[in-house]
């Protein structure tokens, strides 16, 4: 039996780790309602509720992503614990934070995986800011070509090039700016 | 080399999508020219960066779909979403079904309104309709058999004649409480005999006293030794011309039972600015005819005649001071100087609940045949 239900969590995160909507929904309809209460029991919104909880849900998806991940408990714990550390981190910056947070779940350490979090974040904020910066078309452009992955041809039909040679020299020079954005600030951060 | 090529070499070395040959020339070039291997390592992160913003990004997305679902269909206790929000995420999640209803819907409707173009007759189009009824047999039957159903439970012997047809029906009121009634002329001009109702359904015989084309009015008289006199009547009938604006209800029989309805003044004349009668904003229907129209005073302002074909909501009603007019001048026979309007309206201030109850003993169902 507990082979079992260790089998469907790991299965779960395999999903997770490829963003699979069934297994996002599986975690969420499990774990969604216990956070919330946690959150609001705490001094906290349904919006604030939302908010944590995806959060947790982006370090559990980061860390099935890495693959170096072992879970060495429930799911359920994972999740409680990174809600719980990271309510805890947001009422401090809200100076809202009222003596123990009284929590009945079962806890594990999560402060390290928080903190690796927390510096992809910013890393990701970076970029994003750097991409947005970048101004149009040239953001649309990037996004197309390095998010959205399109083939240079679908680009120039779409953006109006005359030719996917016109459309990849744009995007070189868009590519030159995005990069030089983003290194600098990349550099300073370091 | 351009250095738009280099970098479309470094990211198709990146991709893994080199020919073997191309790689191995260009793993040399990496190893002889520090500057190219600095913008391999370089671009690789960069690369690496973009693509976990990427999938970042639709893991974002994902998360909020979900949520959004979740808490739709129950499964979360978060908020629902409301108003906007909801029909926004309603829109989004069922356009694809709206789209192809609406399109079945479309070629439906155009199919059948062509159909009906086609098959229809077309009517004469006069802008205005008189708001008499034109009692098909069918309703007749219907008329006949509530009324005998009326009559069985109050004991009374129906005085309309079995099989008797209908040509024309409406709406009257008591203006003298002696069985002096008003109604239009022209739901009138069909019939010889004429049975009026009232809202508990006694029968009453009537006869035309006089009869006004023109004015579209008529006074009728209860002559039935079954009628009792009625109480002193509770409204007055207007003299001076009403404003606009003013709030106004009518009472009605557009059916076998008595309809209220409320509305406004719109103008101060009728259709194509006819001083005789004024404009008012109100749903009224066929059988409506000859039915009063009050103030917020309980002043009787008008007689509900016609209503504009082309526009929903447009009648017109017959102004008051005409019902004096046309009473001055029955006065004038002896046989009725008797005859008197009532003067004094008891419905002020009362809730138009309490008006109507008032009101309704003083409304008849008017039929012709």
């Amino acid at each position: 039996m507990q082979v079992n239900a260790d089998f469907k969590e790991q299965e779960l995160l395999r999903g997770l780790a490829v963003s699979d909507k069934k297994a996002i929904e599986t975690i969420y309809k499990e774990n969604y309602n216990m956070v919330q209460s946690l959150i609001i029991n705490n001094n906290g919104s349904i919006h604030e509720a939302k908010d944590i909880f995806q959060e947790a849900m982006i370090v559990l998806f980061e860390k099935a992503r890495s693959g170096s991940f072992e879970l060495n408990c429930q799911i359920k714990t994972y999740v409680f614990s990174v809600c719980r550390r990271l309510w805890l981190k947001r009422l401090q910056q809200l100076n809202r934070f009222v003596g123990e947070m009284d929590s009945l779940g079962e806890i594990v350490p999560v402060e390290e995986d928080i903190d690796e979090h927390e510096k992809k974040d910013e890393e990701f904020l970076m970029m994003e800011k750097a991409v947005g910066n970048l101004g149009e078309p040239c953001k649309s452009l990037i996004e197309a070509f390095y998010i959205q992955k399109k083939s240079m041809q679908t680009i120039a039909s779409q953006f109006g090039y005359t030719n996917a040679d016109n459309a990849k020299n744009q995007k070189y020079k868009c590519l030159m700016r995005l990069k030089k954005l983003f290194f600098a600030q990349y550099k300073n951060g370091k | 080399m351009e250095d738009i090529q280099i970098i479309e070499s470094v990211e198709r070395y990146i991709r893994g999508e080199m020919n073997p040959e191309e790689r191995v020339y260009f793993e040399q070039l990496r190893k002889t020219n520090a500057d190219i291997d600095q913008l391999v390592v370089e671009h690789t992160l960069f690369l690496h960066k973009m693509n976990e913003l990427g999938k970042l990004k639709s893991f974002k997305t994902s998360l909020s779909e979900v949520h959004t679902e979740l808490a739709e269909k129950g499964f979360i206790n978060s908020e629902r979403l409301k108003g906007k929000a909801k029909v926004v995420y309603l829109w989004k999640r069922y356009k694809r079904v709206a789209a192809i209803a609406a399109s079945i819907a479309g070629v439906t409707t155009l199919g059948v309104s062509l159909l009906v173009n086609t098959l229809v007759p077309k009517a004469d189009s006069s802008s205005v309709q008189e708001l008499g009824m034109k009692v098909k047999k069918l309703e007749n039957q219907d008329i006949a058999f509530y009324h005998q159903l009326n009559a069985v439970k109050s004991d009374i012997k129906s005085k309309i004649e079995p099989g008797v047809e209908f040509k024309g029906g409406g709406t009257g009121f008591i203006i003298d409480a002696k069985g002096y009634l008003i109604t239009n002329a022209h739901i009138l001009k069909n019939g010889k005999n004429i049975i009026v109702l009232n809202n508990r359904g006694e029968q009453f015989k009537a006869e035309i006293v006089s009869i006004d084309l023109a004015k579209d009015i008529a006074v009728l008289k209860i002559n039935d030794s079954d009628f009792k006199q009625l109480p002193a009547i509770p409204y007055n009938i207007r003299k001076m011309n009403s404003d606009i604006a003013e709030p106004i209800f009518t009472l009605g029989y557009p059916r076998n039972e008595i309809v209220y309805g409320e509305g406004y003044l719109s103008a101060k004349t009728g259709f194509k600015g006819d001083t005789l009668s004024c404009q008012i904003g109100i749903a009224a229907n066929p059988g409506n005819s000859g039915g009063p129209v009050f103030n917020k005073q309980g002043e009787v302002i008008g007689i509900l005649s016609t209503k504009e074909i082309q526009a929903e909501g447009v009648a017109f009603a017959i102004q008051s001071k005409y019902i004096h007019t046309v009473i001055d001048e029955l006065k004038k026979d002896s046989a009725y100087k008797l005859v008197s309007l009532p003067t004094k309206s008891r419905l002020s201030y009362l809730e138009p609940v309490q008006q109507v109850k008032k009101i309704e003993d003083f409304v008849f169902m008017i039929r012709s045949y």
